[in-house]
């Protein structure tokens, strides 16, 4: 770890971000992405992404259609839901989200028929307002697991934060995921068209697209599709983790340091997830909105590990079994990786626009002893960020706010890395998380 | 079915455990203590077996006594154990080596609140408490490949002959501690811990850098600093401690210059010959101190804006 200087939050020493090795496990690399049968019933989540949660529009007895918009947001940072099924509303609901708020839910039972909404036509684009609009009208947030709407990211002001390059994050660095190597490998079109038209209606001069050097065949793939493109350029990452993290991909691709308080606009970059940009070319196509996405089911409790498009609002429990689960058995199930993922309380908790993975675990979920710190600093020199756990993990326990607030606790991003690394196995990212929500109260 | 079980991410843990990480100190140990065996016999695999045993007792019985969980399952007593039977002189009485266990385990460490709290080097605090306590006993240095357990012939550490070759230094040829004579077997260990990545470089490159320059500055010869008394011992193994030194790689190097420059400041104008130990847990004690100036520098963090009322 070399200091680092840097002018205009460029570095112009090279440094190294402290990364870490994980086992990639990523059985489903193969899997072709298959269509689920459509549910007998969805619960569609009012609050699918960070931001305000949606209005419902629709009462319990109407009947939806496929597409149909059933949920609207008021707020600048949302966008809206809509039925993932045709079929009848039967009840509007409170459902428990993963941070223990209630949240509004649409229970929709399906009569299996998928009849498509009216409204679903393709938007008429023609200028940079009227995309950013259509993008917000297709529901998309993004999918490669923060889930920040993908509208908000694209309406930059251009002339105080003149964006001159677009990363394509397909890192996945997350152990098992390989949803979005899957996309890379099924939409290669979908995906360069969506690139196209982002940079067509922003008017963006550079794309970095970011692929692991795990996903061999997905770099050479692109490389080929993108070798009469000047303004395309394929970055091959070393599979290391957490290599997709938005700071270290920006990092990686164009050496720009984003700094604390700062959005990634402010150093002339956005940064999309590949499946994110793949849907945008989709959607302007069919005028579908984000009502299916792809989600990896995998863990040692699942026999058939696989990829699969499934309705937003299925439950966990549906797509276990898809992949011949046993989720009776199952002591852990994450939504996401293992490393940044959620865990569940309720197996019939409905999957979000957000989740790329669900995980079913019967043996690996067995919990370590925690031991004392022995100050062997792995957290420090795993942090990507430099920060420093062991110490963070100190002045949390002491509820030492000002240490806090130095030690710059506010910029740890929760990759979980420290926890990983630690030997004593103490809980350090989870320390984190609290220690800020100290600091900021 | 059973309850889920709900916990906060990472789910995923790494197999490295404080336990693994004792049991690479200890293989990284083992080539010293065979040349210890060979050079010294059987009175110091008697040594080495017995701190090892008596450190591993007093956790166990301080553990019972206090009610508290058993620890020795992490085998960092057994690494106090075996360290500090390498800073041990082979002729060493067992009953001395007994209460520098109890020292070294109960008081520097269990006392403080066990493993990670410590402040200073369980090992060099039994031995220094050892060192003022018994000095003749501990600095009675046999000579090598003379096994005989009914008498011992002794002679005077190299630091104070100045006169034994580099061969038979580096090779354990000479009289001093059981486990510090044979730099060759250290060395090997020290690069086992920094290739298996359970030490860096950075506190013994610092350590030994500085004791050769100083020695160089002050007309001494650098080489026969370096391969006398416990300097490798000490850097490779003592300073690297994870507990009690510095845990930025800015620290690292700062306390090993601190560790250089005390080592030859006592060798060189010192009443005693070696410094290696004292400078070490005069290190430690500053430890704390070199935290608080070589934070890490996180990525992209604006610098504090300095309000009033706070320094």
């Amino acid at each position: 770890m070399i200091s680092l200087k840097f002018s205009d939050g460029k570095a112009w020493c090279i440094m190294a971000v402290n990364k870490i090795k994980l086992p990639h496990l990523k059985r489903t690399k193969n899997s072709e992405t298959i269509d689920i049968p459509v549910p007998e019933k969805v619960v569609i989540s009012m609050s699918q992404h960070m931001g305000a949660p949606c209005r419902v529009l629709v009462n319990a007895g109407d009947w939806v259609k496929a597409g149909q918009k059933i949920g609207e947001g008021d707020s600048f940072l949302s966008c809206p839901v809509h039925s993932s099924v045709s079929g009848k509303v039967t009840e509007i609901t409170d459902i428990l989200r993963a941070d223990g708020k209630y949240t509004k839910a649409v229970v929709i039972a399906s009569d299996g028929l998928q009849i498509v909404s009216e409204s679903v036509t393709p938007p008429k684009v023609t200028n940079r307002e009227e995309f950013i609009e259509a993008v917000k009208e297709s529901g998309l947030c993004g999918l490669g697991g923060a889930g920040f709407p993908t509208h908000v990211k694209l309406s930059f002001d251009k002339d105080k934060t003149p964006v001159d390059s677009l990363i394509i994050n397909a890192a996945e660095c997350e152990p098992y995921i390989t949803s979005d190597y899957r996309e890379l490998m099924e939409n290669s079109e979908d995906v360069l068209d969506g690139i196209k038209k982002v940079q067509q209606y922003l008017g963006i001069k550079n794309v970095y697209i970011c692929i692991e050097d795990n996903k061999a065949e997905a770099v050479k793939l692109f490389e080929k599709l993108t070798s009469s493109d000047s303004s395309v350029k394929i970055v091959k990452l070393k599979s290391l983790y957490p290599q997709g993290a938005e700071k270290v991909v920006i990092y990686s691709a164009t050496r720009r340091i984003v700094g604390e308080g700062e959005l990634p606009v402010n150093r002339g970059v956005i940064v999309l997830n590949v499946t994110t940009v793949g849907f945008i070319s989709r959607y302007l196509k069919t005028g579908m909105p984000l009502v299916s996405r792809r989600i990896t089911v995998d863990g040692d409790g699942v026999r058939t590990p696989c990829n699969v498009r499934v309705p937003i609002g299925i439950s966990i429990r549906k797509l276990a079994e898809f992949a011949d689960g046993n989720i009776e058995a199952a002591r852990k199930i994450i939504l996401g990786g293992p490393m940044m993922g959620t865990a569940v309380y309720d197996p019939d908790a409905p999957v979000c626009k957000t989740n790329n993975a669900v995980l079913v675990f019967i043996k690996e979920a067995q919990e370590q002893p925690m031991t004392n710190c022995i100050r062997c600093a792995r957290c420090i020199n795993a942090c990507p960020i430099n920060l420093m756990p062991a110490k963070i993990e100190k002045a949390y326990k002491a509820k030492d706010i000002s240490a806090l607030v130095k030690l710059k606790v506010n910029l740890c991003m929760n990759c979980g890395s420290c926890s990983y690394v630690c030997p004593a196995k103490r809980e350090l990212a989870h320390t984190n998380q609290l220690a800020k929500e100290l600091i900021t109260k | 079915m059973e309850k889920l079980v709900v916990s906060a991410s990472p789910h995923m843990k790494s197999g490295v455990t404080t336990a693994k990480i004792m049991t690479h100190v200890l293989a990284a140990l083992l080539p010293a203590a065979f040349a210890s065996a060979i050079i010294f016999g059987g009175r110091a695999m008697i040594l080495m077996g017995f701190c090892v045993a008596v450190s591993i007792l007093w956790e166990k019985l301080f553990c019972l006594v206090t009610k508290k969980k058993d620890t020795t399952d992490d085998l960092s007593a057994a690494v106090t154990g075996l360290l500090l039977s390498f800073n041990l002189p082979v002729t060493l009485p067992l009953w001395m080596a007994f209460i520098g266990c109890f020292v070294s385990i109960v008081i520097t460490k269990q006392l403080f609140g066990g493993i990670g709290q410590n402040f200073a080097n369980p090992a060099i605090v039994g031995r220094i408490v050892l060192m003022l306590s018994f000095p003749t006993a501990m600095t009675t240095w046999a000579e090598p490949f003379y096994y005989r357990f009914d008498e011992v012939r002794t002679g005077a550490t190299p630091l104070v002959t100045k006169s034994e070759s580099y061969a038979d230094l580096f090779l354990g040829n000479v009289g001093g501690c059981l486990g510090e004579t044979c730099k060759a077997a250290l060395l090997l260990g020290g690069i086992y811990l920094i290739a298996m990545k359970i030490i860096t470089p950075h506190t013994p490159l610092a350590f030994i850098g500085t004791v050769m320059l100083f020695s160089l500055a002050v007309g001494e010869d650098p080489v026969y600093q370096l391969l006398s008394g416990g300097l490798i011992l000490g850097a490779f193994f003592m300073a690297t401690d994870y507990v009690t030194t510095p845990v930025t790689g800015k620290g690292k190097v700062i306390f090993g210059i601190g560790c250089g420059i005390l080592t030859c400041v006592m060798r060189f104008y010192g009443s005693m010959p070696e410094g290696v130990s004292f400078s070490i847990l005069l290190m430690n004690i500053l430890v704390p101190y070199i935290d608080m100036f070589t934070p890490t520098r996180p990525l992209g963090a604006k610098k504090a804006e300095k309000k009033k009322g706070e320094d």
